[in-house]
């Protein structure tokens, strides 16, 4: 089957700065991906590259098959963008908008899509409304239904739920993983780590416009032995020497034992009871995305 | 609500001046009536341009042109860099829409809004002046391309432009010398010869002469002169704006 993204060798440089140094990417039909980096890394780069909106240096990027400079028209209409940056026009209302947005990509009688969308977002009432008149997260919501108006396989979206409120949050994933369901590749990149965790099933990495991590998000979390063990031991007890090799962090009187395997814990614990070290406190915390990609960015 | 992407995006930059009528089409017309009654009641019995036409009707039509013009260039100059600024001009860029019809449509949406504008000119001076229609052909196809051109020019500044100062340079220090010195309050043949010759070299001079020609059947320079170098600029800025829409210049990284 035809990939819904695929991305090779993908090179973008502004002057002395290289922002994309060679992407290698697919992304399968139907998938829920998550293209995650730390602030610089090309994810917008990369997706603006998807888009149409810069042009590589050099590589081939395409969007359902379509070349996005050969077949630019094709591979736009297979595309929805939701942009990072809250933007909006404000000449024009909510329903306006959407019209508009049909408009430009060919499509006549859009109402009753344009209708389950708003209803969808919960924007049914706001369709008259001028957009200057609407919150933050109401025109993050608009942003979404502009980049759904015409029914795109492939949705991206850049960070959508920076500054947005934990209910506006869970509306829109539970609208996003609908849309998966129903069979949209879902493309996400997002700084919030727990979100690409519950949601993406394959997630790549970039670091300095290169992908330093491409797997499995259960994969990418089996990787680490971070089922970690967090200790405040009591009395001034101090930790029997043998464990010392364990130890990954030491924060506030704090000590966090790392495992690969989650029964080994038993027999740590057994350790400090026959060393008379007494525990005032205990965590026991999985692996998890955040710790990965700390781990993956400092190696690469 | 039209449903072609160019037709669209005309629609759109259409309803996006028609929405604020008042700045964009009723202000620029008060603005020319106030130039027409404070000029042909100074002027009006000391300067005769043409023999058989009075000064205020002179500078009716030259009133016309300049505001059609100023007017299709701020349509789409500050069209393009409001939504550049507030970044909402992705949403014309991530649509499967060409470079050509994108040039297409910011063009036409100056030419009707410089023509609206024009137009309203027009008809609050009729009540004033009695103006004649030599040659109505001429008239319209100077409104044509002259609008053409600035609307072009338009979409050129607001593509350069990062900033709104930039583009208020572009305006005050270009548009607004080759609007007003090239011969709306007066004929270039009262100046002195090095304004004449300077004069030529200003392409809107052509398209204010060759406008007034279709109204008084006299002009400063030959219409036909006038259409070759009015056709030749918008040629130029025409393949200029479209090279720099193919290229993305400033608009796709």
């Amino acid at each position: 089957m035809t990939p819904a993204i695929r991305v090779q060798q993908v090179t973008k440089r502004y002057g002395a700065v290289q922002a994309l140094a060679g992407v290698d990417l697919e992304v399968a039909q139907g998938e829920f991906f998550g293209l995650l980096g730390p602030n610089g890394a090309g994810k917008t780069t990369l997706i603006s590259a998807l888009a149409g909106l810069v042009r590589a240096s050099s590589g081939q990027l395409e969007v359902m098959g379509h070349d996005v400079v050969a077949d630019y028209r094709a591979a736009r209409r297979s595309l929805g963008v939701v942009p990072q940056e809250l933007v909006f026009d404000p000449f024009f209302t909510v329903r306006e908008t959407l019209d508009l947005q049909s408009g430009y990509f060919g499509i006549r009688n859009n109402g009753a899509w344009i209708d389950e969308i708003l209803d969808e977002l919960d924007l049914t009432a706001k369709a008259g409304a001028n957009m200057r008149a609407l919150s933050g997260g109401m025109k993050r919501r608009v942003l979404v239904a502009q980049a759904l108006v015409h029914r795109p396989p492939v949705i991206v979206l850049d960070e959508p739920t920076a500054g947005v409120d934990v209910e506006l949050r869970q509306g829109l994933w539970q609208f996003v993983r609908r849309l998966n369901r129903a069979g949209h590749t879902i493309v996400l990149t997002t700084h919030y780590l727990e979100e690409a965790e519950s949601l993406c099933g394959r997630i790549a990495m970039l670091k300095a416009g290169r992908v330093v991590a491409l797997d499995t998000t259960a994969n990418l979390l089996s990787r680490s032995s971070t089922h970690a063990l967090r200790l405040k031991l009591g009395n001034g007890g101090s930790l029997p020497a043998e464990l010392e090799a364990r130890v990954v962090a030491r924060e506030g009187g704090a000590i966090t034992l790392g495992f690969d395997r989650f029964d080994e814990i038993g027999g740590v614990l057994e350790r400090l009871r026959a060393s008379g070290v007494a525990i005032d406190d205990m965590e026991i915390g999985k692996p998890d995305l955040e710790q990965i990609f700390v781990d993956v960015m400092r190696a690469s | 609500m039209p449903t072609g992407a160019f037709s669209t995006l005309l629609y759109k930059e259409t309803l996006r001046f028609w929405k604020v009528g008042f700045q964009t089409v009723a202000a620029p017309v008060l603005t020319s009536l106030l130039y027409l009654l404070i000029f042909s009641h100074a002027l009006e019995a000391h300067v005769r341009v043409f023999e058989s036409v009075s000064y205020t009707a002179f500078l009716v039509p030259g009133l016309v042109m300049m505001s059609l013009l100023q007017n299709a260039f701020a349509n789409s100059s500050s069209s393009l860099i409001q939504s550049k600024v507030t970044g909402n001009i992705i949403f014309v860029l991530l649509p499967p829409l060409s470079y050509r019809e994108f040039f297409a449509a910011y063009v036409l949406a100056a030419m009707v809004r410089g023509l609206v504008v024009g137009l309203g000119v027009w008809l609050t001076t009729l009540w004033l002046v009695d103006l004649h229609y030599a040659y109505p052909l001429w008239i319209v196809v100077f409104a044509l391309l002259g609008g053409a051109i600035l609307g072009a020019l338009g979409v050129i500044a607001g593509i350069w432009a990062d900033k709104f100062d930039q583009l208020a340079a572009f305006q005050n220090f270009i548009i607004m010398p080759l609007t007003f010195l090239s011969g709306v309050f007066y004929s270039i043949h009262s100046l002195p010869a090095f304004w004449q010759t300077v004069s030529h070299a200003n392409p809107v001079f052509y398209m204010i002469d060759g406008f007034r020609y279709g109204f008084f059947g006299q002009s400063d320079v030959s219409p036909w002169i006038s259409l070759a170098i009015v056709a030749i600029c918008f040629v130029v800025l025409s393949a200029l704006t479209l090279l720099m829409l193919a290229r993305g210049y400033k608009l796709r990284g």
